[in-house]
């Protein structure tokens, strides 16, 4: 963690043209970085002064900046979002990078999110898990007096710590499988734990579990990568939920 | 300046006649109905996936129109709805403590320093409760009490505790609440969801919107879409202010080609400046942070009452502080409206009493309220909040008060819509923050939420059809010379822009154009300034258009290039934000003009001339619009000087 207000870091970045292109690291040298910027905006000064000399800048995923959209997928230093816990990428401040540090930069790598330009990935397999299942079908219209179902406070609390998800697939890009398994599982986990949930719990992990295999995701092996890397701190505990789920619903 | 009566515009808000109380329920069952066997001929487009977009492309896809939902991000569960902290209002009265629909209506309106429609604003209250009826239906973990029943909080401008939540991410549950309506609706083929591919351009036939036209962000392809009826969920335009709480994506764009083509725009300068962001910290600063306004229910706003005392906060004793909010306004204290939070806090800043090393900053300060409920309790409440706070200025709010300080948060502005929600241009329809109509000149804390689902789940299912019923669906299809003529006007304007290889960045000239519009168009404004800022913008419009440098292509991703397109059309919108400030010499809520403000420097009203919208028609980029109102009547309630003392 730098104490200075000024840094100088030294850039690696992946530069890729196309998704069907070979992609290349790049060099770059940052002087004067303000220790209180975030990285994004270190990257957006970056590309202001390559525009400056009339070159393309870097492409990379961004928008709330505050860690919620969940639009960031940047791998630093080999790890998905940088170097701090619970932090998402636009969350980081350069003020944990040392004086002359040398920073890899990289977009997430995985099978089922092919890379578009640079730093940026197609992630659209996570809608297409979702559309799968991840849902209660109840039209607009239909729904009963909000508090003529009471939900424990217990099950409220652990629906919301699933719910959180950001989606912004850290959890595959540090997987060594490659496994969707902590975001399919938090969904699957969130809605088992609500009564709103449970006319089609049995339906919904199946189709959901499918949806992530189709997709190219791999299997999950229990390194707990996701976990540690996850922005919001979704807990492992999704995965045994998705498991047992998966296992009730296939044999019962 | 034009008014009204000389232009030949045809207009009507179309509010049903009768009882307010009645008027919704009355025109509900007035509408014309389409036959279900007849939904599945109309095409439906949804500009935008936040609440409103996501919330109306489910419902009507639900209803069997088929639908094509677009969105600039890689998800539809990106959209800046999700960024909303605190909660979302609904007139329940689950806390027994006398709310009533009647009293959200009144608190709306009344917040809204009355410029907004009764009708509407009824309607809103109306629907509210349906609203939270919905969302606990999709799954949405609102939080609870231990014995299973929904929780409330308080929020600005109210009494009474009826802001729902779901801890600091309330926006973020409801919109993935939607999303997933929206995702089964995918599921069942009924919508197709178009990610990262943006709207650029309205496509009207004799003044009808009949489609779009795009441009797929990945590919750059410029794409036509044909519809029966188009709706634009894209948000508000704080981004004008180069420096606001918005995602870095969110523009005016989509709204602006509309308004372009002949949609009125509604009260462009009514901004919100929410009270409590984190403060400015450098030059490279790429956005600001809000810090919900649920905050505002423990935390305790001060400054020290010397100018320039530069003790550490904790070093400041008791008895040389001000609670200026606690002073100033006894009854509401800390929970005031946020525009009145915001000038009050910019008052004791230009005092020169400010903190932090800017001076622009005052201390929001929990000791008080974690000594009476523990840390626990205020860790239960705002923890990823304090968490998030830590994270950007490196300080812990636990044991340091909060620096806070005022930023461009919401437009209550937006595109003209009558009752049933459209615009100017038959078959064009706005819904949420891009509509101008439910807020007035101010909105209260968690009412966005509450409009952007109110229109997207229960107004637009019942009043699209209404418009439907009189079109011949698919009339026209993409190969209209309609469509040939807008594609190629489009291509053309990148064009333009990509071969113009000036000198200065994009980023140059948003910052420039911010800090016109921060300084002369912000918290408070006089004519004087305004003019100025109407001469200035226009001249960096016209340095953009020669010497704005945009790398890269058109046929390929370019994130650069999206970004010129919306900063050309901020340096257009940012004019007419400023005549119509101009042109409303009162104050009003969130419009603080310095020539008009009561002996203590609160807002001073002229109902006797500017009870009304303003609504604005394009003439020419380079000419001056023609200005329209639509009176405000108000039946139901009495016009007095807001007073939250």
């Amino acid at each position: 963690m730098s104490t200075q207000d000024n840094i100088s870091v030294n850039l690696k970045v992946w530069r890729q043209d196309g998704p069907n292109d070979k992609g290349r690291f790049e060099d770059y040298s940052l002087k004067d970085v303000n220790t209180h910027m975030s990285f994004l905006e270190m990257l957006d000064v970056l590309n202001e002064n390559l525009m400056k000399e009339k070159k393309t800048p870097i492409e990379f995923d961004h928008d709330c900046r505050e860690g919620i959209c969940g639009s960031c997928n940047l791998v630093i230093n080999g790890i998905a979002h940088g170097p701090e816990a619970r932090t998402a990428a636009c969350q980081l401040h350069m003020r944990h990078f040392k004086d002359g540090e040398t920073i890899t930069i990289e977009p997430w790598r995985a099978t089922a999110f092919p890379v578009i330009k640079d730093l940026v990935v197609d992630r659209n397999a996570f809608d297409r898990i979702m559309s799968a299942g991840g849902y209660v079908t109840v039209a607009t219209g239909n729904a009963p007096d909000a508090n003529a179902l009471p939900i424990s406070k217990v099950h409220a609390d652990s629906a919301m710590d699933y719910a959180i998800c950001i989606g912004c697939g850290a959890c595959v890009a540090s997987c060594p499988n490659s496994s969707a398994a902590l975001f399919t599982g938090a969904k699957i986990a969130q809605l088992s734990k609500l009564p709103q949930g449970e006319p089609e719990r049995k339906q919904r992990v199946k189709s959901m579990v499918e949806q992530m295999e189709k997709e190219g995701f791999g299997d999950c092996s229990n390194f707990g990568e996701c976990e540690a890397v996850c922005p919001v701190g979704i807990s492992i505990s999704a995965i045994a939920t998705m498991r047992t789920e998966y296992v009730k619903a296939m044999f019962s | 300046m034009e008014v009204a009566d000389k232009s030949t515009f045809k207009w009507d808000s179309k509010i049903p006649t009768g009882p307010l109380t009645e008027k919704w329920k009355t025109h509900k069952n007035n509408v014309k109905l389409v036959n279900p066997s007849n939904k599945r001929k109309f095409n439906i487009i949804v500009v935008g996936t936040g609440l409103a977009g996501a919330a109306a492309a489910a419902s009507l896809g639900e209803l069997g129109y088929n639908v094509k939902a677009f969105c600039i991000q890689d998800s539809a569960r990106r959209a800046h709805s999700i960024a909303a902290q605190g909660g979302i209002n609904a007139a329940k009265n689950y806390q027994n403590d006398g709310d009533s629909i009647w009293r959200l209506f009144y608190d709306t309106i009344k917040g809204g320093d009355y410029r907004s429609r009764e009708a509407n604003v009824y309607r809103l209250a109306e629907v509210s409760n349906n609203i939270i009826d919905q969302c606990v239906a999709q799954g949405v973990p609102f939080a609870r009490e231990y014995g299973g029943t929904l929780d409330n909080r308080s929020f600005g401008g109210a009494q009474v505790s009826r802001t729902f939540y779901a801890r600091g991410q309330t926006g973020q549950q409801l919109l993935l609440g939607a999303y997933s309506a929206l995702m089964k609706t995918v599921h069942s083929g009924k919508v197709e969801v178009r990610t990262r591919e943006e709207m650029l351009d309205l496509v009207t036939v004799d003044g009808t919107a009949k489609g779009i036209i795009s441009r797929n962000l990945v590919t750059g392809k410029i794409e036509r879409h044909a519809a029966d009826a188009v709706l634009l969920c894209t948000g508000g335009y704080g981004n004008v202010f180069y420096l606001s709480t918005n995602a870095k994506n969110s523009n005016v764009t989509a709204a602006w080609r509309c308004y372009r083509k002949g949609a009125l725009f509604g009260n462009p300068s009514f901004t919100q400046i929410h009270p409590t962001c984190i403060p400015v910290s450098g030059e490279y600063q790429s956005k600001l942070t809000l810090m919900s306004e649920s905050l505002r229910n423990d935390g305790r706003v001060w400054v020290p009452k010397a100018k320039g005392d530069k003790r550490p906060p904790n070093q400041i004793p008791e008895e040389e502080r001000d609670y200026y909010l606690e002073r100033i306004y006894p009854s509401f204290g800390n929970l005031v409206p946020r525009d009145v939070a915001s000038r009050n806090a910019k008052n004791v800043c230009d005092e020169g009493r400010g903190v932090g090393e800017s001076g622009l900053a005052v201390y929001l300060d929990f000791a008080d309220a974690i000594q009476r409920d523990g840390l626990k309790a205020i860790q239960d409440r705002y923890g990823n909040l304090f968490e998030m706070y830590q994270k950007i200025t490196d300080e812990n709010p636990y044991e340091v008060p909060m620096r806070i300080y005022p930023a461009v948060h919401y437009t209550m502005g937006g595109l003209w819509v009558d009752y049933n929600l459209m615009t100017t241009v038959p078959g064009l329809f706005a819904l949420g923050e891009a509509n101008f109509s439910d807020h007035g000149a101010n909105r209260l804390g968690a009412s966005a939420l509450m409009q952007g689902l109110a229109d997207g789940y229960f107004v637009i299912p019942y009043t699209i059809g209404n418009y439907l019923v009189e079109v011949t669906p698919g009339e026209i299809d993409t190969d209209h010379e309609a469509f040939v003529e807008a594609e190629q006007k489009i291509t053309a304007e990148l064009e333009q822009l990509l071969n113009i290889k000036g000198s200065k960045t994009i980023l140059d000239f948003h910052r420039k154009l911010g800090k016109i519009m921060w300084d002369k168009v912000g918290m408070s404004r006089d004519e004087e300034g305004l003019k100025e800022a109407i001469a200035e913008i226009s001249a960096l419009r016209k340095e953009y258009w020669t010497d704005v440098f945009v790398p890269g292509q058109q046929a390929t991703y370019n994130k650069y290039l999206e970004y010129a397109m919306r900063v050309a059309d901020f340096l257009e919108l940012g004019e007419l934000m400023a005549r119509d400030a101009l042109e409303r010499p009162e104050s009003c809520g969130g419009h603080f003009r310095e020539e008009s403000k009561t002996p203590e420097g609160e807002a001073k009203r002229d109902d006797e001339n500017y009870t009304h919208v303003s609504a604005w028609e394009f003439t020419g980029v380079d000419s001056a619009p023609v200005h329209h109102r639509e009176d405000l009547v108000f039946e139901n309630v009495k016009l007095t000087q807001r007073s939250y003392k």
